[in-house]
């Protein structure tokens, strides 16, 4: 089943993208010979095979549950990408 | 001075023949004269470089020894160096300061390395090539029309060019052994968990693995000995002893059992790069090593369920990206959901956008089951299928990729065409196993290499046989005319 523009249009807004309208014919087209290559695994038999998260079939390691993370405020204060006075600068669309 | 190795370099350093002052000065001046016309670094840190080389002679000049102590190094520019820029090649990263030094770069530095400068790459580690760099494009010293691979395209020009002797880089489908092969360079991909993730900006969690870029088998041994180990920031990380690679490196070839995948040799390869393969065998067979036939069914699935997996895991990590708390940030944006979409739209080129919208597809509902599930599945078989290889030998050979390098735009705007080079490299990060690929040849004036896959955790094996294919072979020496 081939994507159609307005396929890609809701993919794009689920993974908040803004496309250009005049790239949308080249990105649907893009998706599509992708997802066909995708499908190809389809043709697979997988019966009775259980999916494979991590190669090593490791779970999640545990730790205490004590803070180990010391203040970094100045750092990120010098990578945001707008400060004032010590506080973040965001857009008022923000409330 | 430039043409000397990391061991040379050692050996050069303890033997008080040069400083390490003095190394990082030429080498900054020639990536200064030469490189403009390879484009391999993104940042230069000079003042770093000056400061670390002299801190190197200083331990040295107190009796301190160590193999990295004072070597020139450079970071793949998606490894989070506190206080320089680390931009992932991507616009969205270009005004970013990484807070923080990722574990392999705090490793290497408490080494000793000296870091000359952060190396181009695809953005975000997407591509095979490296033209999709915000930065440019990267060329290959060997031929400057044509690609270095990618996406660890920068480091492995960088070196290639003689402009440092080695560096790091991170191989999420083949992104360390396919530009190794493309630049007559020795890469090795680790192990997953071997290497610490942690400051390293993720693509695909369960595929991305951080690990050496050098001419030689030597030199990988040594910076994966810095660069290798447990790390408790990394909730992946394998908590395994670490051997000495260097120790193991003369190790005889005598009865070594080495796997040859039948369906390596189908209709793709470059029958040129065949016989260049065929011919490494033979010299391994000299060695004392035992050749057999094996068979990987699965591998022609590899390359589909990469491009579910990998796209699935991108587009939940880059979702950390929303123009709010750091990276690139749209103008006037009239709403939130405006803000997002356009920052990202903005911040992301066309590729990273196109594995985000496979990735969102692919997870997304009523799909998950035919696409996530199973490529998950497929992942198993790949991986079921080496470890029945791995029953009969020990290692696995074949080529790194089925085409040398290609010409700079020759496969732009057809993503699936790059996609499929990479049929050889992407099994070994599904399954998680160590592979690396050396140098073996040419055809057409440019590098062709050889790959080596090994069971888990066998890293030392494969820095082993290459290191023995070196000494009995000299494509790794061989130097881009002009470089």
């Amino acid at each position: 089943m081939a994507l159609e523009r307005s396929d890609v249009e809701k993919i794009a807004h689920l993974a908040s993208l803004g496309l250009n309208d005049a790239d949308l014919p080249q990105t649907t087209a893009a998706l599509n010979r992708i997802l066909g290559l995708v499908d190809q695994m389809q043709a697979v038999n997988t019966d009775g095979i259980e999916p494979l998260a991590h190669p090593l079939e490791a779970s999640q390691r545990l730790r205490a549950d004590v803070v180990t993370e010391r203040n970094h405020r100045e750092a990120y204060q010098s990578i945001a990408p707008a400060v004032e006075n010590g506080l973040y600068l965001v857009p008022k669309v923000i409330d | 001075m430039h043409q000397l190795t990391l061991a040379e370099i050692a050996r050069g350093l303890a033997d008080k023949k040069f400083s390490s002052e003095e190394l990082t000065k030429t080498l900054l001046a020639r990536i200064a004269a030469l490189d403009p016309k390879v484009n391999s670094f993104i940042s230069l840190t000079e003042e770093l470089a000056l400061s670390q080389a002299k801190a190197a002679d200083a331990r040295r000049a107190n009796g301190e020894n160590g193999a990295l102590l004072g070597a020139p190094i450079a970071h793949k520019d998606l490894f989070c160096t506190q206080g320089i820029r680390t931009s992932c090649g991507s616009k969205m990263l270009d005004n970013f300061k990484a807070p923080y030094d990722a574990t392999v770069v705090s490793r290497l530095a408490a080494a000793g390395a000296v870091t000359l400068g952060k190396t181009n790459m695809d953005e975000f580690a997407m591509g095979s090539a490296n033209e999709s760099s915000y930065y440019g494009a990267v060329k290959n010293p060997w031929n400057l029309e044509h690609v270095p691979g990618g996406s660890s395209g920068g480091s492995a020009a960088a070196v290639a060019a003689r402009f440092l002797p080695a560096a790091t880089a991170t191989d999420t489908g083949g992104s360390i052994r396919q530009p190794a092969a493309f630049t007559n360079l020795t890469g090795l991909k680790p192990t997953y968990g071997r290497v610490s993730r942690w400051g390293m900006i993720a693509y695909a969690s369960s595929l991305d693995q951080g690990g050496p870029l050098a001419r030689t088998a030597e030199d990988c041994a040594i910076l994966l000995q810095g660069m290798a180990g447990f790390d408790k920031q990394d909730s992946t990380s394998i908590d395994e002893p670490v051997p000495d690679y260097s120790a193991s490196l003369n190790t005889s070839l005598k009865g070594l059992r080495i796997g040859v995948p039948k369906e390596y040799f189908s209709a793709g390869l470059d029958p040129r790069i065949a016989e260049l393969v065929h011919n490494s065998i033979k010299e391994l067979e000299k060695l004392g090593a035992v050749i057999k036939e094996i068979s990987l069914p699965n591998n022609q699935h590899a390359i589909p369920a990469y491009y579910v997996i990998a796209p699935a895991e991108a587009s939940s990590n880059l979702s950390r990206f929303d123009g709010v708390r750091f990276g690139y940030r749209c103008e006037n944006p009239k709403d939130l959901t405006d803000l997002y979409k356009r920052s990202r739209g903005e911040g992301f080129g066309a590729e990273v956008q196109r594995r985000i919208m496979v990735g969102a597809y692919a997870l997304s509902a009523g799909y998950y089951d035919a696409y996530y599930l199973k490529a998950q599945k497929i992942r198993r078989l790949i991986k079921n299928d080496f470890m029945a290889a791995f029953e009969e030998v020990d290692v696995i050979l074949g080529p790194t990729t089925p085409n040398p390098a290609w010409k700079i735009g020759a496969k732009t705007g057809d993503p699936i065409a790059e996609y499929l080079e990479d049929l050889y490299t992407i099994t070994a990060n599904l399954a998680g196993l160590p592979g690396l690929s050396m140098p073996a040849g040419f055809v057409d004036g440019l590098p062709v290499g050889v790959q080596l896959l090994a069971p888990y955790f066998q890293e030392g094996r494969l820095l082993n046989v290459a290191h023995q294919y070196q000494l009995n072979t000299d494509w790794h020496t061989r130097t881009p005319t002009g470089f």
